[in-house]
């Protein structure tokens, strides 16, 4: 019983890092763009939707409602500022300025929504518990897994099967290359951000009920983005998917385990990858 | 917990963030606070320096912190002892080494009569060789590790907010003799949470409880699963927990989405369910037992009136941390009133702290001589609701707590 729930706690907690750790390896694989204020895009997400909890007292609108805001901030972002940085060579550029953007924006939610702590509780009908016999889980990881997999799903489909997809997997494979093939590679890589911004907000709506906001939360989740993505590979849908489920198990069963190592477990993890797999978990090697 | 009633108070909040972003905003360097027009003392000011987040993982608490200072201070009208007080706030940060950096700003570089604040054990040990060579009167108004006042202590520090072992001794023993014979311990694997965890063992032991399991967490932890489900499979009858601030949010939320809420007694350390908690999960922690040496439902003269007053010039209840930097500031003036506003001379200082005693929001206040800790009765309160508000209510009181040094 005891391995059953830490099978579902690490799936569901993998399920979350997925959703962060996507949105960020996209924007890194196909603009080239390190975007170190993702973890405060997470926050603004969560902070979004906890306003919507209780203004309107709906959590699945705050659901909607987040990752459109996301969106929106991530398209004025990039018109903004980002573009100006755009393509290799200048990721030093981008790692001074969006690190700045993550600082003014843990101070612009402190100045809205003040230094304390918020969560809100899981919605009905996933306040309670599920019962199957003996064992007895709370339902809303579940429901974050649910949304992890629907997530997965429609992205691959967004990847696979539209022409959007094909023009970012073009980008995240060859930019230039793409651009002299007739790839808006522009509009697409503004697209893709503000894609990477709204998973980062589903991200943080989704994670409510779990993981409460303060302040800090934010540069926490950016760290292990960062971690999920450098194992999965940038760009690589399937490969950060792997990487979060393996770190989310490995944070389960290690706590299980062996309570007092799960911090150095994880880390060893991520070192282990990058010595065996250095182009990602699935990624192939590239001569 | 839905369809609170939101939109006023969630403008008035937004706006007092944008009041403190607006104070904060200066950064580093130290700044007046806000003083009312009327200033009447004489003389050059008293300078007195205050050590408190104002940004990071402390940052609320500092708040209510310099909430509580300035209660206080605007009441007497930033006057004591025929001067008038100067506060020089600077970030305590989390961070150890930054905030012995700004302590030793305050006290080499301003030159501060009084120093103050403190809100993390690892800084005040950090700065207690400093402040005891410096012999500067420091009314510590938060930082509870033990050794502060036993092992480490100084003349010239007082603490005047607890010990972990004065809030969680007499909890083991009224466990052990009216609750529950079979519990599971939970803490935040640091020095506070491990000495919380000792003195209350020690107690409930004593008292024929049986600890079923011990369960350490990290600090800042994200996850509680694992520790619901090693509670879970103890099967004990209640839980005794450490965990504060966003750690006590989780906790709570997730043992009440875990089904537990009902089946396991929480009986807790008083800032697990105190009100900065509170105003995030709400009725999630009801039927909670804690122990702590205040309750914003506390029935004296002295509380009620702090209530109220706190409640008309910040528009929201207080919590435990503005009671301390209430009580620290008047520690402070009344010092002064004591030595008739003469700074000159530390140990004159020192005699007067010891010899204070005054009715605080918390009961009577006084220091012990030997130790320089805070002298103080602990309740026991349970969450419940009042009037559409969740609230600590006191339920017994453990009686008057003297730190054993």
């Amino acid at each position: 019983m005891e391995h059953l729930s830490a099978l579902l706690n690490g799936l569901s907690y993998g399920m979350l890092l997925f959703l962060l750790g996507s949105g960020l390896s996209l924007v890194l694989g196909a603009g080239r763009f390190v975007n170190l204020a993702h973890g405060a895009l997470y926050t603004l997400g969560g902070y979004v939707g906890f306003t919507v909890c209780n203004e309107w007292g709906n959590f699945w609108l705050g659901l909607l409602v987040g990752p459109a805001l996301g969106a929106a901030v991530g398209l004025g972002m990039d018109w903004l500022l980002l573009r100006r940085l755009r393509g290799g060579g200048r990721e030093l550029d981008q790692v001074l300025l969006t690190f700045g953007l993550a600082l003014v924006m843990a101070d612009a939610t402190r100045a809205g929504w003040g230094g304390d702590i918020r969560s809100v509780g899981a919605p009905p009908p996933f306040h309670r518990p599920i019962e199957i016999g003996g064992f007895v889980y709370p339902s809303y990881p579940l429901v974050i897994i649910g949304v992890g997999v629907a997530v997965f799903v429609l992205l691959r489909l967004l990847l696979r099967r539209t022409r959007l997809g094909v023009a970012i997997r073009a980008a995240v494979g060859d930019g230039e290359m793409a651009q002299l093939a007739g790839v808006p590679t522009g509009a697409v890589l503004s697209l893709t951000f503000a894609l990477g911004v709204a998973l980062a907000a589903l991200a943080g709506v989704v994670g409510l009920p779990r993981l409460a906001l303060a302040p800090g939360r934010d540069f926490e989740l950016l760290l292990l983005a960062l971690v999920v993505v450098v194992m999965g590979g940038a760009g690589e849908i399937e490969g950060v998917l792997a990487a979060s489920l393996l770190v989310g198990l490995t944070d389960a069963l290690g706590k299980l385990y062996f309570p007092q190592f799960t911090a150095a477990m994880v880390s060893g993890l991520l070192a282990v990858v990058l010595v065996w797999r250095p182009e990602g978990l699935l990624g192939k090697r590239t001569p | 917990m839905y369809g609170r009633r939101f939109s006023r108070r969630h403008l008035l909040r937004l706006g007092a963030g944008l009041a403190v972003a607006g104070m904060v905003g200066c950064g580093q360097e130290s700044e007046e606070a806000p003083t009312p027009a009327a200033r009447r003392g004489s003389g050059p000011p008293v300078r007195v320096g205050v050590l408190v987040p104002t940004s990071g993982v402390y940052a609320a608490l500092g708040r209510d912190l310099l909430n509580g200072y300035n209660l206080y201070f605007e009441k007497a009208g930033f006057v004591a002892g025929g001067r008038p007080i100067e506060l020089l706030v600077e970030d305590e940060t989390a961070d150890p080494n930054t905030a012995l950096t700004r302590a030793r700003k305050l006290i080499e570089a301003d030159r501060v009569d009084i120093f103050t604040g403190v809100v993390s054990t690892s800084s005040a040990y950090a700065m207690r060789d400093l402040l005891h060579q410096s012999r500067t009167l420091s009314v510590i108004t938060n930082a509870g590790g033990n050794d502060l006042t036993r092992s480490r202590k100084s003349p010239y520090i007082f603490r005047a907010s607890f010990t972990s072992w004065q809030v969680s001794f007499p909890l083991g023993r009224w466990v052990a003799e009216e609750l529950a014979r079979r519990v599971v311990i939970i803490y935040a694997d640091y020095g506070f949470g491990q000495e919380s965890r000792a003195a209350f063992r020690e107690s409930f032991v004593a008292a024929g409880g049986r600890v079923l399991d011990e369960i350490p967490y990290p600090l800042g932890n994200t996850d509680f699963s694992s520790v619901i489900d090693r509670i879970r499979a103890a099967r004990p009858e209640a839980v005794y927990g450490f965990a504060s601030g966003s750690d006590a949010v989780l906790f709570l939320r997730q043992f009440v989405q875990a089904g537990l809420r009902g089946r396991i007694a929480l009986a807790v350390t008083g800032w697990t369910v105190e009100q900065d908690v509170l105003r995030s999960v709400g009725r999630d922690a009801l039927d909670a037992y804690s122990s702590l040496y205040w309750a914003v439902t506390l029935d004296n003269a002295a509380n009620r009136q702090f209530v109220e007053d706190y409640r008309r010039r910040y528009g929201e209840l207080p919590s435990v941390f503005a009671v301390q930097a209430y009580d620290g500031a008047r520690v402070i003036a009344e010092v002064l009133e004591a030595v008739k506003g003469d700074t000159s001379d530390p140990d004159a200082l020192v005699r007067a702290a010891e010899a204070l005693h005054f009715d605080s929001p918390r009961g009577t206040f006084e220091f012990d001589p030997v130790t320089h800790n805070v002298v103080q009765n602990i309740y026991l309160r349970q969450v419940r609701e009042e009037g559409g508000q969740v609230v600590n209510v006191v339920v017994k009181d453990l009686g008057r707590l003297r730190d054993p040094g």
